[in-house]
């Protein structure tokens, strides 16, 4: 059999999507781990990377080095080595997938806000606004496209490693997959990963959404054409 | 931390920390090989690569441990599922920068090539990709780099890498483990890195100096738009 029919097979036997630990149950878990790190992330990237891509020059020269260093970074790791010292506390996933969803954020927030045409933050200027105004009401807004895509990538990473939680003992669909392989059932393995992916292609369609109604109508135009 | 561990299992630290550099270094070189004539192909016909764009971006969203799985029943616990998920993997990031390269090459200078008697394939290979390869190599880093860290999931379905430490090291409850595969993960990737960073700057030395801070930001932003 196919992974295709394996997963199939799974995913529509009735029996899987009732009572504890049903797949909707599971779905749910799975979304829930994913929000609050990416919310985390976000909190914490978007006033970084707005102040660093503000203030310009080599800072981001440094940001990006950093983020590409810290990729490196294995999230397996991190998350058996808390899982050592803090056991079931929710820090042990949480801080695991924030680490996994910064950079992108950051590097974006960063490059967009450094980005802005010169021109249009002399205006800005101009017009008498402050340093806060212009960051929150023309900087950001205009990186608004970059900072997305970012927190897309994020959003991506976050969903597909939640996965990986599952190792110690949470829930989410990565529970399918890991007991699945210790049990020898390839039927659960190939419907939760499926299901994954599924949950990954919807949070890439909610993204293009997303972009289109955050993006400054002006800009609109201009970034279709990309 | 129990220093005394380390020499005690050298041979076992020196066996999995080359099994990890293969299975991250590989999958990147393959999805270099890849990407190469897949990107001379959509930056020459325009019109292919949305449509390779677009699957990319979902196979990127696809999670590690389920590729994996997805690959099993083909290929069973072995190297090989791992590499070509990998190889996926670094594909995604490999080849946008090859076409945002190719693409990047001034038209004049091909305009010149083509006025000195070079032929299209000649151009190609001795004038636009040499120009384009600031901007492969920095897609190529990321490729290794995520490629490394990722390799230690390989451990959750049975394949030897650094992710063997993090997983007996739970299992035992022995954070010391967990440290020297953490610590191992994140020298190779940055010593790969360096690697790649000096073949840059052996490929292309005219980059040195002003020039190399603007193709350092053009690649920054690629990534960034990734």
């Amino acid at each position: 059999m196919s992974f295709f029919n394996w997963a199939w097979d799974w995913v529509t036997t009735d029996a899987n999507w009732h009572g504890e630990g049903s797949i909707p149950q599971q779905i749910l878990a799975h979304l829930g781990y994913s929000a609050l790190p990416l919310l985390i992330a976000v909190a914490i990237a978007v006033p970084a990377g707005a102040a660093i891509g503000h203030r310009g020059g080599k800072a981001g020269v440094v940001v990006s080095n950093i983020a590409n260093a810290w990729r490196s970074i294995p999230t397996l790791g991190l998350l058996t080595l808390l899982a050592v010292f803090l056991g079931f506390s929710p820090l042990t996933w949480l801080l695991p997938l924030v680490v996994l969803a910064i950079p992108p954020i950051l590097v974006n927030t960063s490059e967009g806000v450094a980005g802005v045409d010169p021109g249009v933050r002399d205006a800005a200027a101009g017009v008498g606004m402050t340093a806060w105004q212009q960051v929150l009401r023309v900087e950001v807004p205009i990186a608004m496209p970059l900072i997305l895509v970012g927190l897309r990538t994020s959003a991506i990473f976050v969903v597909a490693t939640a996965t990986i939680a599952a190792y110690v003992g949470l829930g989410g669909l990565g529970r399918f997959i890991i007991d699945g392989l210790d049990s020898s059932q390839y039927g659960p393995v190939a419907g939760g990963a499926l299901l994954v992916v599924i949950l990954a292609v919807i949070v890439l369609a909610l993204f293009a959404g997303l972009t289109w109604l955050l993006t400054p109508a002006g800009l609109r135009k201009q970034s279709r054409t990309e | 931390m129990m220093w005394s561990w380390i020499p005690a299992n050298w041979s076992l630290i020196w066996h999995l920390t080359w099994e990890n550099a293969k299975l991250g270094v590989l999958p990147a070189l393959y999805g270099l090989v890849i990407s190469l004539p897949l990107g001379v192909i959509a930056a020459r016909w325009r019109w292919f690569y949305p449509p390779v764009l677009t699957v990319i971006n979902v196979l990127y969203a696809v999670p590690s441990l389920a590729l994996f799985v997805t690959l099993i029943p083909a290929f069973g616990l072995t190297d090989t599922t791992v590499i070509i998920a990998l190889t996926v993997f670094s594909l995604c990031v490999i080849l946008p920068n090859v076409v945002a390269g190719l693409r990047a090459v001034p038209a004049p200078v091909r305009q010149a090539a083509t006025a000195m008697g070079y032929g299209p394939l000649r151009s190609l290979v001795t004038v636009e990709l040499p120009l384009a390869v600031p901007l492969i190599i920095a897609g190529l880093r990321v490729g290794v780099v995520s490629g490394i860290s990722l390799a230690s999931v390989g451990q959750l379905i049975g394949v030897s890498s650094l992710g063997y430490l993090f997983i007996d090291g739970l299992q035992r409850s022995f954070p010391t483990e967990i440290y020297v595969g953490l610590v191992l993960v994140i020298v190779l990737a940055l010593v790969c890195d360096l690697i790649l960073v000096a073949v840059r700057r052996m490929l292309t030395p005219w980059t040195a100096g002003p020039r190399e801070r603007r193709t350092a930001r053009a690649a920054r932003l690629v990534k960034a738009a990734g």
